[in-house]
């Protein structure tokens, strides 16, 4: 049973102890860049290639940044969600706390001449391309300094310099647009990929089906990316996919899962019904609240190698599908307490024994390369810097009304817009 | 308040403030959902209670499942009730098998609903937001639509109801507040049926069930709480293709669908206080349209003025428009106003620019009755 041979596979150290040379400490925080290797607890899972190595490459110094970037999401988003429930955000919003080890994993393993493009659950991911907190802030607002000016808001954030082709508001609508993107990097000869990021409930949308044809049949350097947070809005992975495994889910294109618990394979051939989801409470409890140490799509350094792997992968051969076994904590959007489908102790166990920064944090004090003060005062360093950019963001005007009518079409295009009055209120696009 | 005052001659009764805000909680939680659980123990009996919008649509759910053993409500978590709690206490009572929850995939969930619908079911379909119905376009336009027509009669999916809530709540933003309804109205052979209030929205959809047409169903969801009047309890149909005039006047007619009313009345009531007496009616069904009615009131009144959320240009209200003109035009004594959405992607801070709000409407009475 795939679960016993995690239990026997994954030793509990292997996380915390450092393979390469021991490391010595030494004082102020590490900066170092000497190389470290760390080994993944569990293997990754492969369908159709050879899963990428478990040993990862990295350094003191982005040990750090992964801390740094992943508690300055989390805080900001933390953040959002006060600011939602005092008003100061309208609209809808969609928060990523819990999930941040994809994007900065992924950060680490690519340039910014690669392009990543995802749908609404996407702050940390702009913030993660070189946004800034107040671009992001400003941007929930409705204000002039956001990075969509303040016309978009949370679902709809972009950074053309960096190459982030942003947030689209349909689910499963971007996986097409990322295949588009991955031509034109191939047809540019530039060594560059796009990533196109999705979840488990957007993997049941037949655009993406459409979109995997079309990469496979012209060997497009597209990463297709499943964020499997287990949960698409309100409805579990298993209650809405056959197979919930959605590495494999592209036939004939190769994917890796950053972990594969074995649900699907223990669980094919049940009917889903009562007993199922007896059996499927069972199987979250034993995986996510007993002691297993879970390296996967938590794990910042288990991101950063699979995307590693999926770029050079891509580049050679075409498309490649990584499945980032994730957690939201929060719910689907705001509207949503998120604890209606699942349980406190399942969110609770999740926080416990998964946590992306808990896990970076044990990392660093574990190899010494920095004290627990020291982090805890990095922490109040960046909640003083989202307040500061939440203090900055309300100062930022409103777009100005005019900006209503801007970019409907290319500039100057002439074309004319009726108001409230077709005969009176006219006015000539700007 | 003025507002609320003209509000209730409408059969309803907004809470005036919150109204103000033009606000409407997307909470999952139950509100006011004593009436469900009530609704679930058969406990309601006697006739004419209160309920919300959200509630008279629930309430016409359970008499469409319990009326027909075959019939089916499915959609993206209509079993734990649904985004807007409309769907609630459905699966408890008649079990999974008749209300289920699909993957997040529109276009393959209307599909399924017309295969079903083929072999003489009612299913009963929900899409989550009338924003993500796009996905579903090819389905409605070329499958649903056009099944009866090229198959000569041997098929159709007249059992198809897809409801969907459309329109401005005050913060919706670019992907929870449009309102696509024109489009369908494109499509020969699908109903697009819109209701304006708890007990117009229980009697309409429960006639759009048992329409032997497949039938798009829009549900205002900025009314959803808001609205709440007296329904019956009882089973009964309102009939669509019939207009119903909701306030008579001779000056002006004022034609509109779903939330839009009760802005529209509002400006009514204003224009009244200046002394223009508005007569203003109610389309319900958008597709097929009850032209007599609207064009008996014009005949009457010689203006008209048409008032919807969706953008002017291409909107329903320009075929009304077109087709007033045809039918009434020695008598129109004024060009006829469109007070709509602007020509721009609906706005996520502009919203209370881009509406066609009390005002805009009220001003455009005045000068087509001054014209």
């Amino acid at each position: 049973m795939a679960l016993s041979h995690l239990k026997s596979s994954s030793s509990r150290s292997n996380l915390l102890k450092p393979l390469a040379t021991a490391f010595s400490l030494r004082r102020p925080i590490s900066t170092s860049t000497d190389p470290l290797t760390i080994e993944t607890s569990v293997p990754f899972t492969a369908h159709k290639c050879d899963p990428p190595s478990r040993t990862v490459e990295t350094n003191p110094q982005e040990l750090l940044s992964f801390f740094r970037d992943m508690a300055r999401m989390r805080r900001m988003e933390i953040a959002a969600d006060s600011l939602y429930k005092a008003k100061l955000i309208r609209g809808f919003c969609h928060l990523y706390d819990g999930q941040e080890a994809v994007a900065v994993g992924m950060e680490a393993a690519i340039t910014k001449k690669d392009s990543i493009i995802t749908a609404y659950r996407d702050h940390c991911t702009f913030l993660g391309r070189g946004g800034t907190l107040l671009e992001v802030f400003s941007e929930l607002m409705g204000r002039q300094a956001g990075c969509s000016h303040g016309k978009g808001g949370s679902m709809h954030f972009y950074k053309k310099d960096s190459g982030f082709y942003g947030g689209h508001g349909i689910v499963g609508a971007q996986v097409p647009l990322g295949c588009g993107l991955a031509f034109a990097h191939k047809y540019n000869k530039d060594d560059t990929v796009a990533f196109a990021l999705y979840g488990d409930g957007a993997a049941n949308q037949g655009q993406l089906f459409e979109a995997l044809n079309i990469s496979a049949l012209w060997d497009l350097p597209a990463i297709l990316v499943c964020e499997n947070n287990h949960y698409g809005m309100g409805t579990a992975e298993w209650r809405a996919a056959k197979n919930p495994s959605y590495y494999k889910r592209g036939d004939y294109v190769p994917g890796v899962k950053t972990l594969d618990l074995g649900f699907s394979e223990e669980f094919s051939g049940h009917l889903p019904g009562d007993s199922f989801e007896y059996a499927f409470r069972a199987w979250l409890e034993s995986v996510f609240l007993n002691e297993m140490k879970i390296v996967d799509g938590m794990d910042a350094l288990a991101v950063k190698q699979a995307c590693r792997f999926a770029k050079d992968y891509a580049l050679k051969s075409g498309p490649i599908i990584l499945e980032m076994d994730t957690y939201r904590y929060h719910g689907h959007s705001m509207s949503d307490p998120g604890s209606t489908y699942r349980t406190r102790d399942e969110i609770s166990g999740v926080r416990q024994e998964r946590d992306p920064v808990e896990r970076i944090r044990k990392l660093i004090l574990a190899h010494d390369l920095a004290t627990e003060k020291e982090l805890k005062d990095i922490e109040k360093e960046l909640r003083k810097q989202v307040d500061d950019a939440i203090a900055q963001a309300k100062e930022s005007p409103m777009p100005e009304p005019s900006e209503l009518f801007t970019n409907v079409y290319v500039k100057g295009m002439g074309v004319e817009a009726y108001g409230a009055d077709r005969k009176e209120v006219r006015a000539v696009l700007p | 308040m003025a507002m609320s005052t003209g509000l209730r001659r409408c059969g309803r009764r907004l809470v005036a403030s919150v109204c103000n805000n033009r606000e409407v909680s997307f909470s999952t939680t139950c509100q006011g959902n004593n009436v469900i659980q009530q609704l679930q123990h058969g406990q309601l009996q006697e006739t004419g209670k209160s309920l919300n919008l959200c509630s008279a649509i629930n309430q016409a759910l359970h008499i469409a499942l319990e009326t027909d053993p075959r019939s089916y409500v499915f959609g993206e978590d209509v079993s734990f009730g649904g985004v807007f709690r409309c769907t609630a206490g459905l699966a408890e009572k008649f079990g999974k098998k008749r209300v289920f929850n699909t993957p997040l995939c529109e276009q393959g969930i209307v599909g399924f609903g017309i295969g079903l619908a083929a072999m003489d079911n009612r299913a009963i379909v929900e899409i989550q937001f009338a924003d993500y119905i796009f996905p579903a376009f090819d389905q409605i336009v070329n499958e649903a639509a056009k099944f009866r027509y090229r198959s000569g009669n041997q098929f159709n999916c007249g059992g198809l109801t897809i409801r969907t809530p459309y329109g401005a709540v005050g913060h919706g933003g670019h992907y929870h507040s449009q309102s696509p309804e024109a489009f369908f109205c494109h499509v020969p052979g699908i109903k697009v049926v819109v209701p304006r209030s708890p007990r117009e929205a229980k009697g309409l959809l429960l006639s759009s069930i048992r329409d032997q047409n497949p039938v798009i169903f829009f549900e205002p969801k900025w009314l959803y709480r808001l609205a709440v009047e007296e329904v019956p309890e009882h089973d009964y149909m309102l009939p669509l293709s019939e207009a119903e005039v909701i306030q008579e006047g001779s000056d002006i007619t004022l034609v509109g669908w779903g939330a839009q009313l009760s802005v529209m009345e509002q400006a009514c009531f204003d224009a009244e206080k200046e002394g223009i007496s508005c007569e203003l009616i109610d389309l319900k069904t958008l597709m097929p349209w009850d032209k007599e009615t609207v064009e008996a009131s014009v005949r009457k009144t010689g203006r008209l003025l048409i008032s919807h959320e969706a953008p002017v240009t291409g909107g329903f209200g320009a075929e009304i428009s077109a087709s007033i003109v045809e039918r009434c035009f020695l008598r129109l004594e004024a060009p006829v106003a469109r007070i709509c959405g602007l020509d721009t992607p609906f706005p996520l801070v502009f919203e209370p620019f881009y509406v066609p709000n009390k005002n805009k409407i009220l001003d455009a009475i005045k000068s087509t009755v001054n014209y």
